[in-house]
């Protein structure tokens, strides 16, 4: 009775509707971007679509310059994290201690030390130690910022790996630490990929630091983008261009993470 | 036998304790390190701009800070942009997370786009929507608007916050309907049906056990917002630049503007210490919400 024809034909108009009105924004973003610049201020949906845009913006010298410090700054910041944080996850989820339980929770705490109240103690740290505007300045504090995140999400996925398979492992002679990582390695491959893929995507779309330790040479996208904000913002053309570039590859990310997103924003709390 | 089968939790003497140190050590730094440096230049004179009058400043900076009329603008857009935000994203993220739960052709298609925001950075979602969508004479809402013979309105100029805040919702709508999906997924479908056979209502059905079974996943979302909604920074930084006046200036715009705009290290430390304050009184609730649920 409840499934009745008429409920089914509301969800689906509701579904649909909803979603479409959501993703609506980053349509019309993508549709502008195929426009001329007199095309882009109308509304107008027929039009013949031009790729003018993305070669004017690529064309601009430092436009490539911008997306490098985005991937080497966003990888770099996800490697360093997984770096410091696998063998800490791993540690922790198969060699607890009485301590473990509060280094996690510790850990989780200083992801809640809001970024604007320490802005100006790293801006002079960064000043003095001549990171501003560097690569490695971002790297540095995309590490540190996702670290916490990156080693709950390792620990999750540790925690479900089944104890007889190590212990299979060990009868089979796997004695020293680097013998039961390599047959570990394996197991948490696809635990550590999702990891990295959050991380990256967080670092990608980082928007407080990057506008406020970088300049020129080490800004990425998202303060490429920014620079659009006046008087060139008026470009709908090329601002929809460069942004559609900025955002696909993450949103496309993204997509294949969802589940994974839950479990690592929440850090275990739902799932 | 091995060493392996005498593992116990809590009971072996961590052989990789110096696995964990690495981490520790970095994220002790990262927080002690900052956090001592802002406490302390909150009691400083120090301007960058005018590096003779240095010295210890007692309350001062806090005193100029609570004095300043756009403090206290600051702090109300703050939390009025917060507690909208709050307000808009648990209420639809959890209307559309039912709405989600149901089948329907192409949910998962539809699911994806409904979620797609999430994942746009906050300056090219809010250049977007204030070009592309809010503009008065080319943006899509004027055209709309004219279409049915309305005037075009001036978002920004007009609705400075309320155009920030419709922002930040679009952006965090899509994490609140996640966070609440996965939970109402996990809700057991037989005590639904059951309440069904008992006479109950598509309302009573989700005022009696969907809000109940969401009450957790909703207050993990409440906090972790507010976390986040608490500086928000970029969207403000590329559409009004806190203006028009102060009128979107929240705390995060204000010690920035303080900081590397006007050079005050003392009087932004002192802000900076507010919004750790803010956000410590959240995290408490939030780390003891994880901390119940956390299985070591």
């Amino acid at each position: 009775m409840e499934d009745s024809l008429g409920r089914r034909i509301l969800t689906f108009v509701l579904g649909w509707g909803v979603a479409l009105l959501l993703f609506f924004p980053i349509f019309w973003m993508a549709l502008t971007s195929f426009k001329t610049e007199a095309e882009a201020v109308t509304a107008q949906l027929m039009f013949t679509p031009t790729l003018d845009s993305y070669r004017e913006v690529l064309s601009r010298a430092d436009y490539l310059g911008f997306a490098l410090n985005s991937v080497v700054v966003s990888v770099g910041g996800t490697v360093l994290a997984l770096l410091l944080a696998i063998p800490a996850a791993y540690s922790m989820a198969f060699h607890p201690t009485a301590r473990t339980r509060s280094t996690l929770l510790w850990m989780l705490s200083t992801k809640m030390l809001p970024s604007v109240g320490v802005l100006v103690p790293i801006y002079l740290l960064f000043r003095s130690a001549g990171l501003l505007d560097t690569r490695s300045g971002l790297v540095i504090i995309y590490a540190l910022m996702n670290l916490p995140i990156v080693v709950w999400m390792l620990f999750t996925f540790y925690k479900e790996v089944p104890r007889e398979i190590l212990e299979a492992g060990r009868m089979d002679g796997a004695r020293t630490g680097g013998e039961v990582w390599f047959l570990l390695l394996p197991l948490t491959l696809p635990g550590v990929a999702s990891t990295g893929l959050l991380s990256l995507i967080l670092c990608w779309n980082e928007a407080f630091w990057s506008l406020n330790l970088t300049s020129s040479s080490a800004a990425p996208l998202t303060a490429f983008i920014a620079s659009f904000s006046s008087p060139e913002g008026l470009f709908f053309a090329k601002l929809s261009a460069a942004s559609t570039m900025a955002v696909a590859p993450i949103l496309v990310f993204g997509w294949f993470s969802q589940r994974q997103l839950v479990r690592g924003l929440t850090f275990g709390a739902v799932k | 036998m091995s060493s392996a089968t005498q593992e116990t939790p809590g009971a072996i003497k961590a052989p990789g304790g110096f696995l964990v140190m690495p981490s520790v050590i970095v994220l002790l730094a990262w927080m002690i390190v900052p956090l001592v440096m802002t406490v302390w230049f909150s009691f400083q004179y120090y301007n960058l701009l005018a590096p003779e009058t240095a010295g210890f400043a007692g309350l001062d900076n806090y005193e100029f800070l609570v004095t300043d009329p756009d403090f206290w603008v600051s702090l109300r857009n703050t939390l009025v942009l917060l507690s909208s935000v709050l307000v808009i994203t648990v209420v639809l993220g959890t209307l559309l997370a039912v709405l989600f739960d149901q089948p329907f052709p192409g949910r998962n298609i539809a699911r994806v786009l409904a979620i797609s925001p999430f994942f746009i950075m906050p300056t090219v979602a809010a250049l977007i929507w204030k070009n592309l969508m809010m503009h008065p004479i080319y943006g899509v809402f004027g055209a709309v608007a004219q279409a049915f013979g309305f005037e075009p309105v001036d978002w920004f100029a007009q609705f400075p916050l309320a155009s920030v805040i419709a922002i930040v919702s679009w952006e965090w709508l899509p994490f609140a309907l996640l966070i609440l999906l996965t939970a109402v997924q996990s809700l057991d479908h037989e005590q639904r049906e059951a309440a069904r056979m008992d006479g109950a209502g598509v309302i009573a059905q989700f005022v009696f056990i969907t809000l109940p079974h969401l009450s957790r996943a909703i207050g993990v979302v409440v906090m972790i917002e507010t976390i986040f909604l608490l500086t928000v920074f970029a969207e403000i930084f590329v559409t009004t630049s806190g203006g028009p006046g102060n009128a979107t200036t929240n705390l995060a715009f204000l010690i920035y503007a303080r900081a590397l705009l006007q050079f005050d290290i003392g009087g932004a430390s002192a802000g900076g210490v507010v919004a750790i304050v803010l956000a410590n009184i959240v995290a408490f609730f939030l780390v003891r919400s994880i901390a119940r649920r956390l299985e070591v």
